[in-house]
């Protein structure tokens, strides 16, 4: 049978398929609900052999079934909800404690505050006017730097915009993520992309775009590409849950499956896409709930236990290696910041709503308590360690505020790889034209 | 939907290939279509042109008699053999492709390289943005560029601005995205269309479209080699009726140069893709009927253009029509048209002339009445004349 042969293989899905329909107890319905998901991660078709008593169809590996039943999803009682640590910071099962080292564990606590201190200074420079825009990370610290820590440092990396603290793992420099901020001379992407849409090919982190979740079919595509290089590397691509809802995210997922690609999609699921909830979003369990239909093995994550995130992100990266396909890790959390900066998101949910996850269910609270039962931070740790890095985040700050912009000639390059002569005209032009009109222009902030 | 209706043209096309295979006499089929009772012309599709080959050449070594689909594979194949990260995919590109343009290449260089994907548009750009992105080079085929819409975002939002928006940290470049192209016969609405000019509008891609086999070989090599995202619109409906000597190794043609044809004194002529098989012809009829000279220029690169040559030529000529089969509104021509106007005002004897589709959907039975054929563009040149 079909289902008992696919078992093995897929064993970790299988459990899920056993808590999910646990609720039903029915012995039938579980049969049928465990054969399902079976098929949906068929990879081969089966061999044509019309002496069997049993469905030919090519499109699908099933039994026949002589009753009219619909498959129901299964929303009420949905993919569990893997943690490691209690709100507490206390480990509930110490054989899922990844065990890391006291250094370890404060540069994720130390890379996680310092992301917020930061997030806090740029998103009142830009209430002051200072920069155009900004986007904060807080409460989604936890999903950052846990996954990041788990990946191998050259695995390559496609992000839509709430990741900062990816780079930040990774040690981007602070005077770069204000730099481009700031579209100084100093920023790498040469002041073209609105803030927040870092990028750094020595990180292997992809540049960041606006279009929403088009990076998902693009992580498949490089995946492919490395799986052919055959130098052990990963990718890992993250989205939001209103992100999922693309068309582009259908494709990545149904791509790297049939295609068999090194990928770990990282769902953030922060309860909101800027005002719409998730009940307008989906009606699915989830986003968890849909890689078993793309023949993906899938997990659902607490976003705010680093643990967590660390150990599923590292075990799927593992996988995802050795066995060349896609595991997709939906991180539970919630979006304790506004949208961004253009966006006050009291219009649409409530202040107690908000002060929960950010008093009660917090990844960097969570992880402090982690460290202060251990003896390895105290309130006087605490308390330097916010004075150093506020300053040294201020100390970036100003210096990126300082710096001029880049050159305006820098409008002109990297359309192409080659200047072609209808934009070396158009430079030409401009360039005649603010020598006659220069006074009404802002040359005086621009690098010569 | 759009699968059943590629299934319904992939059959069309067989018919086709019984037809017109090993025959090698596509050229005289459609000579004598062309003149054809108007009945058999109502069922069957009928060539509007003559496809004039280019004159045989010596300078990449040795030839092989070629139609376009075979030149294709001959440029692919070429590809492949010399760089091991080169990938090509799409739908149903393993056995062949549905036009045939990738036969034999999965068994020469393994499933890894050239392989089917799922049935999605938006997915194809994008694991191909990807793939290059990751260095490998990615040659994507899209079946019909009338399906490459859903790929729009991937391509203009995406691909196009990849270099630019990173600094020059990511790019995209060794992305070429194939698909067959303009009319052919009995397409109708959404087998036959032909989209240059909606990415002409999209500063950081390039797009390419060749008149024949010999063109379409070296121009596809260009863009595989060339380091920005490109689109290589085939012209569907030379895949088996253009016929000529193609270098069996790899060459370059470069890109964003047109190509003088033919030289003239009185009037130019700019198309591209099959277009310029219907001016060729209209150019003759011109000289035999007006005693009218013209020079026929093939554009050849849509994105970034050859202005300096089509505007040279008007300068001389003082005249210039502009041909293409897609719709007149927002099309091409206009772009060219309105350069050449700001840039030799004081040469042009005449309103530029815009010969192409009209302003509708490309309709099925009245094809024959939809396209610029060669008797619209020779009344267009009459009244040039007599301006």
């Amino acid at each position: 049978m079909a289902a008992v042969s696919g078992m093995s293989r897929i064993s970790g899905l299988c459990r899920h398929a056993v808590r999910q329909t646990a609720a039903l107890k029915t012995p039938r319905l579980l049969q049928q609900r465990r054969s399902f998901i079976v098929t949906a991660v068929q990879q081969q078709q089966q061999p044509f052999d019309s002496s069997l008593e049993k469905p030919q169809f090519p499109g699908a590996s099933a039994e026949f079934v002589d009753r009219l039943e619909f498959i129901q999803p299964n929303v009420i009682s949905g993919i569990p909800v893997y943690r490691v640590m209690d709100r507490q910071g206390n480990i509930i099962n110490p054989s899922e404690d990844p065990q890391l080292s006291k250094e370890t564990v404060l540069n994720f606590y130390q890379k996680m505050t310092l992301l917020n201190t930061m997030d806090r200074i740029l998103y009142e420079s830009q209430r002051q006017g200072r920069i155009s825009f900004y986007m904060t990370n807080y409460g989604e610290e936890g999903t950052h730097i846990g996954s990041a820590a788990a990946l191998e440092s050259n695995d390559l990396v496609f992000g839509q915009y709430r990741e900062a603290g990816v780079l930040m793992y990774r040690g981007f420099p602070l005077d770069l993520f204000m730099a481009q901020c700031y579209a100084n001379a100093d920023d790498l992407g040469k002041g073209r992309q609105m803030p927040v849409h870092y990028g750094c090919k020595d990180l292997h982190f992809v540049t960041i775009s606006s279009p929403l979740a088009t990076q998902i079919p693009q992580a498949a595509g490089a995946a492919y590409a490395l799986k052919r290089e055959n130098m052990n590397r990963a990718v890992i691509c993250y989205f939001g849950e209103g992100a999922a809802s693309e068309g582009d995210a259908h494709a990545g997922f149904n791509f790297s499956a049939t295609l068999e690609c090194p990928l770990i999609f990282f769902c953030r699921n922060n309860g909101y896409a800027i005002s719409t909830p998730t009940n307008e979003q989906y009606r699915g369990d989830g986003i968890a709930a849909r890689g078993p239909g793309y023949g993906m093995l899938s997990i659902r994550v607490d976003g705010n236990d680093v643990f967590a995130v660390y150990n599923a992100t590292k075990e799927a990266r593992r996988r995802a290696v050795a066995e060349n396909q896609p595991f997709l890790i939906e991180a539970m959390t919630y979006r304790i910041g506004h949208h961004s900066t253009s966006d006050d998101s009291s219009a649409y949910r409530s202040v107690d709503e908000v002060n929960y996850w950010d008093k009660q269910d917090h990844p960097i609270s969570r992880l402090r308590h982690y460290m202060t039962a251990r003896g390895w931070w105290s309130e006087d740790d605490e308390r330097s360690w916010r004075k150093q890095s506020r300053k040294t985040v201020m100390e970036a700050f100003e210096r990126a505020e300082r710096r001029l912009k880049p050159n305006p000639e820098l409008l002109f390059t990297d359309v192409y790889q080659e200047m072609n002569p209808t934009l070396a005209k158009q430079r030409e032009s401009l360039f005649r034209h603010i020598q006659q009109y220069k006074e009404h222009y802002p040359l005086d902030l621009y690098e010569k | 939907m759009a699968a059943a209706a590629r299934l319904f043209i992939r059959g069309a096309h067989s018919t086709l290939a019984i037809s017109g295979v090993g025959t090698g006499k596509q050229n005289s089929l459609f000579k004598l279509s062309a003149g054809c009772s108007s009945r058999l012309k109502a069922q069957r599709h009928v060539a509007h042109f003559t496809f004039q080959p280019d004159p045989p050449t010596t300078e990449y070594g040795a030839t092989q008699k070629m139609n376009l689909f075979q030149s294709i594979t001959s440029a692919l194949d070429n590809t492949l053999a010399s760089d091991p990260t080169a990938v090509i995919f799409g739908e149903d590109v393993a056995f062949g492709g549905v036009f045939r343009c990738t036969v034999g290449l999965r068994d020469k260089y393994g499933k890894d390289r050239v392989f089917n994907t799922p049935l999605c548009e938006q997915g194809i750009v994008g694991f191909g943005i990807g793939a290059a992105t990751a260095g490998a080079t990615a040659i994507a085929e899209i079946q019909f560029a009338d399906y490459i819409f859903p790929a729009f975002d991937q391509i203009v939002n995406e691909a196009a601005k990849y270099r630019y928006r990173s600094g020059n940290l990511f790019d995209c470049g060794n992305l070429t995205i194939r698909a067959p192209w303009g009319c052919v016969g009995h397409g109708s609405l959404y087998h036959s269309q032909s989209p240059e000019a909606y990415f002409a509008h999209c500063p950081g891609i390039k797009v390419v479209i060749p008149r024949g086999p010999l063109q379409a070989k070296g121009l596809l090599l260009s863009c595989i080699a060339d380091n920005n995202p490109c689109l290589f619109f085939e012209p569907k409906i030379l895949y088996r009726a253009a016929v000529e000597q193609v270098p069996v190794d790899s060459y370059t043609i470069p890109l964003s140069q047109a190509e003088v044809l033919q030289e003239g004194s009185d009037l130019t002529l700019v198309a591209w893709g099959t277009q310029i098989h219907v001016l060729k012809e209209v150019a003759n009829m011109a000289q035999e009927k007006l005693g009218v000279s013209c020079e026929v220029i093939d554009l050849r690169t849509i994105l970034p253009w050859d202005t300096e040559t089509v505007c040279k030529s008007v300068a001389r000529t003082g005249r210039l029509l502009i041909s293409h089969e897609a719709p007149v509104t927002g099309g091409f021509a206009a772009e060219i048209s309105s350069t050449v106007q700001e840039e030799c005002f004081l040469n042009l004897e005449a309103p530029i002339a815009r010969v192409c589709g009209y302003d509708t959907p490309f309709p099925h039975i009245f094809e024959p009445f939809y396209i610029p054929d060669k008797w619209k563009c020779f009344d267009a040149i009459k009244r040039m004349i007599n301006y």
